[in-house]
């Protein structure tokens, strides 16, 4: 009997030091029954990609609140594509603003939630459009 | 068809491929038809690397010990395969895998493949699936392969039966004296670390550790476990100097075993194991499936409270029915 278990992978990129938020995210993501694979702050959108290929995950989580998501987020998806996983789901959380929103989905950010978006909704999310492997 | 499949993958892993050897080693996790069978067709090729547990109390430096010792490896370029465990919850069947922060400036490194998995319930201090994790990256062609324990306490020794050395990760102020006589965990080191060895308190660990060395008779292929001291990681020089002594005596007990002809004991050890896991998998899961498929195991559970029949009854009359009687 196969017991699939969703893995997630939340990521910090970029000079932000502020993790308390990607914490209780890891937790919630623990909550919820995902094993979730944290890799702390500053991490480089390389590290972050190379990680998320040899966790196998299926999503990664990207956290920002430094204001560089315009490049930080869609690089992951790029370098993600390149390293032939680019059926891994990115999603996006953090300050930013409303009119950035449509910037990243073109890119190829999955999700955008902002300050205000609860914790269930998340999850949520996540159970709605991502297919565990 | 499906042997073919298996096939190609085994041979896209043992050519190194990250991404398939990680979903083998997730499909293993999940218990998905078919991983096994490509385990079969990688097992020809492990069983070159040199494999290292590292297990000890949370908080212990197991990770930043890890870290240090592939910067170490990888100065003579040394390929390197790491396998993380953390804790499952046994509330909601989540984990947060935490061990892979201190290894990130690897993340980059092609020849470093560092891979987190959860316990999912297993009781050793390892996952059931470390045991293929490790054959998956032995095959990849992995010069060594570091084994992470979650944080243990006295009692999870199953790293033993997976790994050729095995390093016990102390820090000081952890108990008294008795704590050093007891059975279990103190066991099974090969190497121990006494870590964070600039607190207080090393001295006393040091020497209770020696005393409990001297009370052995003897030690198997004449190996006594050293004992190295690795201090305050901010002080490069001293702490560079243990990480080094350390795998100098990690790299001393596997030339032990070999020279002594006891590596083949352990291998033997592994396999016996494995073979133990596979024959429950293979011949009592598919049983107890079957039981509770049908209803049975219900029905044999409303039997012992309603104290029509015991557990013995129960499972002799299952046996009975599955066993062949030769």
């Amino acid at each position: 009997m196969a017991d699939r278990k969703l893995r997630i992978m939340v990521a910090k990129p970029g000079l932000d030091g502020h993790d308390r938020g990607a914490r209780v995210l890891a937790r919630c993501f623990r909550d919820a029954g995902f094993e979730v694979i944290y890799t702390g702050c500053h991490q480089t959108p390389e590290q972050i990609a190379a990680s998320a290929v040899q966790e196998d995950v299926d999503v990664v989580g990207l956290s920002c609140l430094s204001g560089a998501h315009r490049y930080l987020f869609p690089r992951v998806v790029e370098l993600l594509k390149a390293a032939d996983a680019g059926d891994i789901t990115v999603i996006g959380g953090g300050v930013i603003p409303d009119h950035d929103f449509e910037m990243l989905y073109d890119a190829g950010i999955k999700a955008v939630f902002t300050p205000g978006a609860s914790l269930d909704s998340i999850v949520q999310w996540i159970h709605d459009n991502v297919e565990i492997q | 068809m499906k042997n073919d499949v298996s096939k190609e993958k085994a041979l896209k892993i043992r050519k190194g491929d990250i991404r398939s050897a990680t979903r083998l080693i997730r499909n293993i996790e999940n218990n998905v038809p078919g991983a096994k069978s490509t385990i079969k067709h990688l097992f020809p090729f492990t069983g070159k690397a040199h494999v290292i547990g590292l297990t000890g109390s949370p908080g212990a430096g197991k990770s930043t010990l890890i870290d240090s010792f592939i910067s170490r490896y990888r100065k003579n370029d040394t390929k390197i395969g790491a396998l993380l465990v953390d804790p499952t919850s046994p509330f909601t069947g989540g984990a947060i895998l935490g061990d892979r922060v201190r290894l990130q400036r690897h993340a980059e490194d092609p020849e470093v493949f560092v891979r987190s998995l959860a316990t999912r319930g297993a009781l050793g201090g390892l996952s059931k699936a470390a045991g293929d994790a490790i054959h998956v990256m032995d095959a990849m062609g992995k010069d060594v392969i570091l084994v992470e324990t979650v944080g243990t306490g006295q009692q999870e020794v199953e790293i033993m039966n997976h790994v050729h050395t095995v390093i016990v990760v102390l820090v000081p102020g952890m108990g008294d004296e008795v704590q050093a006589i007891k059975a279990g965990i103190l066991e099974v080191a090969d190497v121990f670390v006494i870590n964070k060895a600039n607190r207080d308190g090393t001295g006393k660990l040091y020497r209770e550790l020696m005393h409990m060395l001297d009370m052995a008779d003897s030690f198997p292929g004449g190996w006594r476990p050293p004992i190295i001291q690795i201090g305050d990681m901010f002080d490069k020089e001293g702490f560079g100097k243990g990480i080094a002594e350390a795998l100098e005596k990690v790299q001393g007990h596997y030339d032990n075993l070999v020279e002594k002809e006891l590596l083949g004991d352990r291998i033997r050890r592994k396999a016996l194991v494995e073979l133990n896991e596979a024959l429950q998998s293979s011949i009592l899961a598919p049983i107890l499936e079957q039981l509770i498929a049908d209803g049975k195991m219900d029905e044999m559970v409303d039997r012992l409270l309603a104290k029509e029949s015991d557990p013995y009854t129960c499972a002799e009359k299952v046996a009975e029915k599955y066993l062949k009687k030769p």
